[in-house]
């Protein structure tokens, strides 16, 4: 019974990777990737290696693959061709790609390990479940714990930093973002609420105040004129500080 | 089976993503195919952890499967940043690194 299983998942692992690299459109390539995720963590399964095979659903299946199906909806640019003039490219990969084949499989199968030919160590209760795992990560590996945490940190910062919107890029078409509307220059203890957090557009003169300061050399009767046409609350006074 | 099944089908996986990466131009199936090559060094980890009936193999299965999502989050990002910026989506076109 396992055999059958064995084959079915090892099948469908290696049918989907062939599908990543086979076909044309992007989009299929991630989906056939989720098959064969699904068909390793069956393989898992049969290994014995229950926690990390609902990991490899959950996370990879689950998560990143979402991730990537964005990406590529966002991204767009469906079919990619192969190109021309990488035949001969493609050839050379192929027998690179052969050779390293053969020697992987003379190093792992003529290793003289003994157990490589039976189907491995007596089974003990608890391998591979989810208390065992926790409690060899958080004892005996607890230093790779942590730094694979900071690790992944530091990847959600630098993916935050690489794919924000800047300002200031070449090609227009990008709608710039418009927080400098709503970031105003002000003294401290000045104005309302509402005008410090940005709610209450400002006129354009009061924008950057500091440097406006001399425009507004009319002081408390420039803004008492300039807010009968503006929305929404006005306090002549109490900027007269700057 | 035995354990030396698993191990022709992990390199097996192995060199079908080594032969992705090698061909595909498309930066998001290279990384996919990344991502086929870190699954066999996963099976391949799992099968020997099954042979000594240690469990350190799945631990060190688990911190592959983080360093491939942070991988993963990074690319993703800089692909975002390339279609930002109009370049072409293209290994063959990208190949200078100045900004």
């Amino acid at each position: 019974m396992s055999a059958v299983i064995f084959f079915i998942a090892a099948i469908g692992a290696i049918a989907g990777a062939i599908g990543v690299i086979a076909l044309r459109n992007p989009f299929y390539s991630v989906l056939a990737l989720v098959g064969h995720l699904i068909s390793l963590a069956a393989l898992f399964l049969l290994l014995r290696a229950e926690f990390v095979a609902a990991a490899q659903v959950v996370v990879y299946a689950g998560a990143v693959m979402v991730l990537y199906v964005f990406v590529v909806a966002y991204v767009g640019d469906g079919t990619t061709p192969i190109g021309p003039g990488g035949s001969g490219l493609r050839v050379a990969a192929g027998l690179f790609v052969g050779a390293l084949f053969v020697e992987l499989t003379i190093a792992m199968l003529g290793s003289g390990l003994k157990a490589i030919d039976t189907k491995g160590a007596p089974y003990r209760a608890g391998f591979g479940q989810p208390a065992a795992i926790g409690q060899a990560l958080l004892t005996k590996f607890l230093f790779p714990f942590e730094v694979a945490s900071l690790l992944l940190l530091v990847a959600a910062v630098g993916a935050v930093v690489l794919a924000r919107r800047r300002r200031g890029l070449e090609g227009g078409g990008d709608e710039q973002d418009d927080t400098s509307r709503y970031i105003t220059v002000r003294s401290l203890f000045t104005g309302t609420m509402a005008e410090t957090v940005g709610v209450v557009p400002l006129p354009p003169e009061d924008r950057f105040g500091n440097g406006n300061g001399a425009a507004n050399g009319g002081g408390n009767g420039h803004d008492g004129g300039n807010g009968s046409g503006a929305a929404g609350p006005r306090v002549p006074d109490e900027r007269g500080g700057w | 089976m035995d354990i030396s099944w698993y191990l022709v089908v992990s390199a097996f996986i192995f060199c079908i993503g080594a032969a992705g990466v090698l061909t595909r131009r498309n930066p998001l199936v290279i990384l996919l195919c990344l991502e086929l090559m870190l699954n066999a060094a996963n099976l391949a980890l799992i099968a020997f952890s099954r042979m000594h009936g240690n469990s350190d193999g799945q631990i060190f299965a688990i911190i592959v499967m983080v360093v491939a999502a942070c991988e993963v989050t990074v690319g993703l990002g800089l692909i975002v940043a390339i279609y930002r910026r109009r370049l072409p989506i293209d290994v063959d076109e990208l190949r200078e690194l100045q900004g």
